[in-house]
C-alpha cells in the first residue's frame, strides 16, 4: 500500500498519473460547474428579506472555504516537505499558496459586492469574516513573497513550509482575536445575517457548489504541480522524453 | 551541560547588547520619536489623543520591534557562528531558546519601561497606566519572538528588511488587539484581566513554539 504511494511521490510517475487524470477531472468541472451555477442562480428560490441579491453567496462562500481549505492543504504540504523532503510537496506548497491567494481575493471581493446593497458600504471594519479574510490574504502574499525572494527553488518551499506551518498556527487566533475585538468595541451591532437553518432549497445548491469548488481546486493544483515538476526536472532523461513526445 | 550551555548563549547575547549600548537605545528612540510624530501630525488636541493612545503606543512600540529584528541573526551568520550552532551536535532549539530569551529580554526591557512616561505624554494616567505596562511586559516577548522566527527565515536574502515587515506583521495582529484592547478597556473603567490573560496565553505559545520554528528556519539557511 505504501509502496504505491511512494511511487507516486516519484516525479516522473506523477507526472503520467496526473496526466491521465486530468482531462477527466476538467470535464468534470466544468461540467459540475455549470450545473452548479443553474442550480443556485436560476433554480434555488429568491431569499424573502435580500431577494436575489444574495444569489451571491454560492460564489462567495464556497470561495472563503476554500481559501481557508488551501491555507491547511498549503500548511499540510509544508509539513511533508519540511520532513520527509518529497519534492511534489515542496511544489504544491507554492502552487497552494497561488490559488488560496486567489480564492482569499475573490472572497474578498464578492463579499464587498454583498456588503454594498446590504450593508450600504462596500467596507465595514465590524465584520469579523471579513477582517480575517484579508489577513489571510496577507499571509498568502508573505509566503507567495518569501518563496520567490529566494532562488533556489527546493529551499525557497522549504522556508515557505515553515512560515505556512506558523501561519497555521496563527489563523485559530486571528480569527478569534478579531472576533473578540468587535464584541470588545461595539458589541453586536454588525448584522449578522440570519444564520439559523438555511432552508434546505438554498442550502443544497451551496454545498454542491462547496463540492465543485473542491473538485476545482484538486484538479487546477494537480495541473500546476505537474508543469512545475516537469519544469524543475527539465535536466532528467524522462523530461527529455516528454519534450521529444 | 544543558544548563551551561544555555547560560553560555544568554550570557554571550546580554554582553555583546551591553557592549553595543547605543544600538540598543536605537529602538527606543524610534519609540519615542514615532510618539513625537503623532501628536505634531494631530495636531495638539489632547482628548482626541488620550483616546487613541493605547493603540498609537502599541503600533509604535510594535514598529520599534520589528526594527530591532533585521539584524539579529546577520552577524552570527557573517561570522559562521550558525554554522557552528548547526553542526555542534547540541539541540539547535535549545540555542534559539535561550537566544530568544536574551533577546526579547533586551529588546523589549527598555520599551517596556518607556512606555509608560510616553503614555503620560499623551494624557493616559492612572491604573491604565499599569496595565499599559503589564501587557507590553507579556506582549512584546512575542512580537520579538515572532520576528525572529521572520528574521531567520528571511536570513541572507537581499532587501530581506522590507519582506521581513510583510511577512511577520500579520502575525503580530493578535498581540496588538489584545495589548491595545487591554489598555483602552482600563481607560473606559472596564476589567483589563481577560486581554491580558490571552496575552499570557499567547507569550506561553510563543514561548514552547518560536525556539522550534525559529531553529528550523535556521537549519534551513545553512543547507
Amino acid at each position: 500500500m505504501f509502496h504505491r504511494y511512494a511511487a507516486l511521490s516519484s516525479p516522473r510517475h506523477f507526472y503520467a498519473v496526473a496526466g491521465a487524470w486530468l482531462p477527466w477531472l476538467s470535464v468534470l468541472t466544468v461540467l459540475g460547474f455549470a450545473a452548479g451555477l443553474y442550480w443556485g442562480l436560476v433554480v434555488a428560490p429568491p431569499d424573502y428579506q435580500q431577494g436575489e441579491a444574495y444569489r451571491i453567496i454560492y460564489v462567495h462562500v464556497p470561495s472563503a472555504w476554500l481559501s481557508l481549505m488551501a491555507y491547511t492543504v498549503m500548511a499540510g504540504a509544508g509539513l511533508v516537505a519540511l520532513v520527509w523532503h518529497v519534492k511534489l510537496a515542496e511544489i504544491a506548497v507554492y502552487e497552494c499558496a497561488v490559488l488560496g491567494a486567489w480564492f482569499t481575493a475573490l472572497a474578498l471581493a464578492t463579499g464587498m459586492l454583498w456588503g454594498k446593497p446590504m450593508w450600504g458600504t462596500w467596507w465595514q471594519w465590524g465584520d469579523a469574516r471579513l477582517l480575517s479574510e484579508l489577513i489571510l490574504l496577507f499571509l498568502y502574499i508573505g509566503v507567495l513573497g518569501l518563496h520567490n525572494a529566494i532562488a533556489d527553488p527546493r529551499k525557497a518551499a522549504r522556508v515557505a513550509s515553515v512560515l505556512a506551518l506558523a501561519g497555521i498556527v496563527n489563523i485559530p487566533i486571528i480569527h478569534y482575536s478579531v472576533e473578540w475585538w468587535n464584541t470588545l468595541h461595539q458589541g453586536a451591532t454588525v448584522t449578522r445575517f440570519d444564520k439559523p437553518a438555511a432552508h434546505s432549497s438554498m442550502l443544497w445548491p451551496l454545498l454542491f457548489m462547496g463540492g465543485m469548488f473542491i473538485l476545482y481546486f484538486s484538479t487546477v493544483l494537480l495541473a500546476r504541480i505537474r508543469v512545475r515538476v516537469l519544469e524543475q526536472e527539465a535536466d532528467r532523461q524522462w523530461a527529455e522524453e516528454v519534450r521529444n513526445g | 551541560m544543558m544548563g551551561r550551555i544555555f547560560a553560555a548563549v544568554f550570557r554571550r547575547e546580554v554582553r555583546l547588547a551591553w557592549r553595543r549600548r547605543g544600538q540598543l537605545l536605537q529602538p527606543l528612540m524610534f519609540y519615542a520619536l514615532v510618539m513625537l510624530l503623532f501628536p505634531l501630525g494631530a495636531g495638539a488636541d489632547l482628548a482626541l489623543l488620550g483616546q487613541a493612545a493605547p493603540s498609537l503606543l502599541w503600533v509604535a512600540a510594535l514598529l520599534a520591534v520589528l526594527l530591532a529584528q533585521g539584524p539579529l541573526f546577520s552577524a552570527d551568520l557573517e561570522e559562521g557562528g550558525i554554522e557552528l550552532w548547526v553542526t555542534s551536535g547540541v539541540s539547535l532549539s535549545w540555542l534559539a531558546l535561550a537566544k530568544l530569551i536574551a533577546h526579547a529580554m533586551i529588546v523589549s526591557l527598555p520599551l517596556i519601561l518607556v512606555s509608560p512616561i510616553l503614555a503620560g505624554w499623551l494624557g493616559v494616567s492612572g491604573e491604565a497606566l499599569g496595565v499599559l505596562a503589564i501587557s507590553m511586559a507579556l506582549g512584546m516577548p512575542v512580537l520579538c519572538w515572532v520576528g525572529a522566527l521572520g528574521a531567520a527565515l528571511t536570513l541572507g536574502l537581499p532587501r530581506g528588511g522590507i519582506l521581513l515587515a510583510l511577512i511577520v506583521l500579520p502575525l503580530y495582529i493578535p498581540v496588538l488587539m489584545f495589548g491595545a484592547g487591554a489598555v483602552h478597556a482600563a481607560m473606559e473603567g472596564r476589567p483589563a484581566g481577560g486581554a491580558l490573560v490571552l496575552l499570557a496565553g499567547l507569550l506561553c505559545l510563543g514561548a514552547s513554539l518560536a525556539p522550534l520554528a525559529t531553529a528550523a528556519a535556521l537549519r534551513i539557511s545553512q543547507e
